[in-house]
């Protein structure tokens, strides 16, 4: 039997938080160089970060329910995770670069990112979903399934825009940077040691931004790691702060200062981000199993949007606001609902068509073979 | 002397040089950077060492550091981020030390770089190159002898050829580096010193055809790499017998050219396939069964294979049993004729 060890996933003396689990502004000490960068955002931005986290988890809701009604083949939950992910998504400016895992959809959809693509991947009428060179998706780049695999490519991205001048040119408004996002679990993987190496010795202009959610399915972190996530990164050279991912202010301050050094060309930035995957790890996941109700509890009164709720109304906004925000939500909700339904499928051409870029014989051939072999039957049929 | 297949270019006048195997390989890598800035070179070594072979010497003091990396020593770390840096415009031609030492990239090039360009449903291309030394021939210590073709031609959205001449190297290099598609470069070590003519004029063949490298009337011979040369020298001592081989080099071994190779056996009617891999689930299986397939009327015998045991690469004082040699593929000429 492994000993856990709850220091792990707990709460380093380091952690930077602004705001507490109930809404008031509560800076712990490290949080103090990041006050003036929140203290900036106004009113517009602040309900914006509200508003991305309540209407986004209604989408999450909404498509775990249509997996419970078998319209999807699964479904990831967001579940808790808004604040870690809008904070940084937000953070980021337009011309970044996102690396998602496959959990990521208030980033996705931050980006812009259209939900219904999420959707078409986990119904299974697509590998990928939605295509990251179209500038409406946000240079936001494709699931990775793949625990880590995708962050060598950020890695590998990152170096590309170093080598090719893109970063380090002294301007914040035209330098590109590289956010990946990964987990407790992933941080296991060899790639994602391997792509901090590589970061560290290129010096990218990139971000590893680590969402631990204290669960690889049935897992716990402890199991993952005797000592902070976070300190890994100092390993390998990077400056890396933990944060409280519950916290958008807090999640948002920290990435943004992050990216803003790491596009100034100062090296590679760490982040591991406290948060809780409030639901199961996927559909097909029961985590009745493997952890307690008494847990779960303790992490709902750390809910992300309740906090910030809470922040909100201290500062005064209006009863119509949220009833507008949780209208927003309904409305994203029921429009999820109608466009699943009316998916329709893909012809069976589509799995020979982007095998290769360039033409390949024998697809080809297996390409043609499948369409005579399906004309056979409809000509028999006649 | 043997009856060798060479096809002249017909415009361009030849401008010929004898170099050895990897001196053709270093000239087409500096041909391929010079004329794209975004080729860049990646590997363990690569730099100012050149490469333990010696294939790269001089690129990084020509292109600079930024094109030629001496990247740390982790290959899924060197595939992962060659296909990021392809997704940043690059061209990347990464350089794996040895076939036993591609495994630890075997996820980045089977699951990611492999499948990205479907996975984007056409939107991306993963224009990247993995160079591996392969084979054995050399003496060298376990996994530095391997020939692990067939992994990746199993793979659906890679595709694996290697050259057998310098004048292959020097184009095929070229060409794998334009391809828009992932293409894993084996290059057979045993030829690395091994001088050949390059007519760096033009080039004689697309990437993924197989070639006729000799004229016969009783016997196809078919192989890839290294064992082209023990083919035709299977095929001089067949002749002293009164036995006339043909010889197909299949230099792209993902896809397959069949055309040269159906041509030859509706000829000869009888087929050998040589490699040094293992031959369960190879190269040769699937090349025999296609020719059955497709050629069925006209062969002989049963299309036959030689190939290395189904064993580990054995201690190299082994490996002349091990790998295939004229002896072995006379045995197979000589089982094949018996029919």
């Amino acid at each position: 039997m492994i000993q856990t060890d709850d220091s792990v996933g707990a709460e380093d003396p380091r952690l930077v938080r602004i705001l507490a689990a109930d809404g008031t502004v509560t800076p712990s000490a490290a949080a103090e160089p990041y006050l003036a960068l929140i203290e900036g955002l106004g009113d517009a931005e602040l309900e914006q970060f509200y508003r991305d986290m309540v209407v986004i988890r209604a989408f999450d809701r909404q498509a775990t329910n249509l997996q419970r009604q078998g319209q999807l083949a699964l479904w990831p939950p967001s579940l808790g995770q808004e604040a870690a992910q809008v904070g940084s998504a937000r953070a980021a400016r337009p011309q970044d670069h996102l690396f998602p895992s496959y959990r990521e959809h208030v980033v996705c959809t931050i980006r812009g990112v259209d939900p219904i693509d999420i959707i078409r991947v986990m119904r299974g009428l697509s590998h990928g979903g939605w295509d990251p060179t179209d500038p409406k998706n946000g240079n936001t780049h494709i699931y990775t399934l793949v625990l880590g695999s995708q962050t060598l490519h950020a890695t590998g991205f990152a170096m590309g825009l170093a080598f090719d001048g893109r970063s380090g040119g002294g301007d914040p408004e035209r330098d590109e940077a590289v956010i990946v996002y990964y987990g407790d679990g992933a941080s296991s993987q060899g790639d994602v040691h391997e792509a901090m190496v590589f970061a560290a010795s290129y010096q990218t202009p990139e971000v590893f931004f680590l969402q631990n959610n204290h669960w690889a399915i049935s897992v716990p972190v402890s199991t993952q790691a005797r000592a902070p996530l976070f300190r890994r990164g100092e390993g390998y050279g990077m400056p890396s702060v933990q944060v409280d991912g519950n916290d958008v202010l807090a999640s948002y301050a920290v990435s943004r200062v992050a990216l803003d050094e790491a596009r100034a060309g100062l090296g590679p930035r760490a982040i591991e981000a406290i948060t809780y995957r409030m639901g199961a790890h996927t559909t097909s996941d029961d985590p009745t199993k493997y952890r307690t109700s008494a847990e779960e509890e303790s992490w709902a009164r750390r809910d992300p949007i309740a906090r910030m709720r809470a922040f909100l109304e201290g500062r005064g906004a209006s009863a119509a606001f949220f009833a507008e925000v949780d209208a927003a939500a309904q409305a994203v909700a029921d429009d999820t609902r109608e466009r699943t339904n009316a998916l329709g499928s893909v012809p069976a051409s589509l799995m020979f068509d982007h095998v290769y870029t360039e033409p390949h014989p024998l697809i080809d051939e297996q390409k043609a073979w499948l369409a005579a072999y399906e004309a056979s039957f409809e000509e028999e049929a006649r | 002397m043997t009856d060798l297949v060479t096809t002249p270019p017909e415009t361009t006048p030849a401008v010929v040089e004898t170099l050895p195997f990897s001196r053709a390989l270093n000239a087409g890598l500096r041909r391929a950077m010079a004329e794209d800035d975004h080729v860049v070179l990646m590997g363990e070594d690569i730099g100012r060492l050149g490469g333990v072979f010696r294939v790269t010497e001089g690129l990084q003091a020509e292109f600079g550091e930024r094109r030629v990396l001496d990247s740390p020593l982790a290959e899924s770390g060197l595939v992962g981020t060659a296909i990021g840096l392809a997704m940043a415009g690059f061209r990347p031609v990464v350089e794996i030390q040895f076939d036993g030492f591609v495994f630890p990239a075997f996820d980045q090039i089977t699951t990611q770089l492999a499948k990205l360009t479907n996975r984007h449903e056409g939107a991306l291309s993963m224009p990247v190159v993995i160079r591996i030394p392969y084979g054995g021939h050399i003496g060298a210590v376990e996994h530095h002898q391997e020939s692990p073709e067939a992994y990746f031609a199993h793979t659906p959205g890679l595709r694996v050829v290697s050259p057998s001449t310098p004048n292959d190297a020097y184009w095929m290099i070229q060409d794998a580096i334009t391809s828009a598609d992932p293409v894993i470069f084996l290059e057979p070590k045993a030829k690395y010193w091994q001088k050949g003519e390059v007519d760096t004029s033009a080039r004689a063949l697309p990437l993924h055809a197989s070639r006729l490298v000799r004229r016969g009337t009783d016997v196809t011979l078919v192989g890839h790499g290294a064992m082209v040369t023990t083919l035709l020298q299977a095929a001089a001592l067949a002749e002293q017998e009164g036995t006339s081989c043909e010889v197909v080099d299949l230099r792209s071994l993902s896809p397959v050219d069949y055309g040269p190779i159906l041509d030859s056996v509706r000829r000869t009617g009888r087929m050998v396939y040589v490699q040094e891999a293992q031959g369960f689930a190879s190269l040769g299986s699937e090349v025999a069964a296609t020719v059955m397939e497709r050629a069925f009327y006209a062969l002989e015998a049963p299309v036959l294979r030689v190939s290395g045991f189904d064993t580990p690469f054995p201690p190299a004082k082994l490996e002349g049993v091990y790998l295939p040699d004229p002896d072995r593929i006379l045995e197979a000429v000589d089982r094949a004729l018996a029919y």
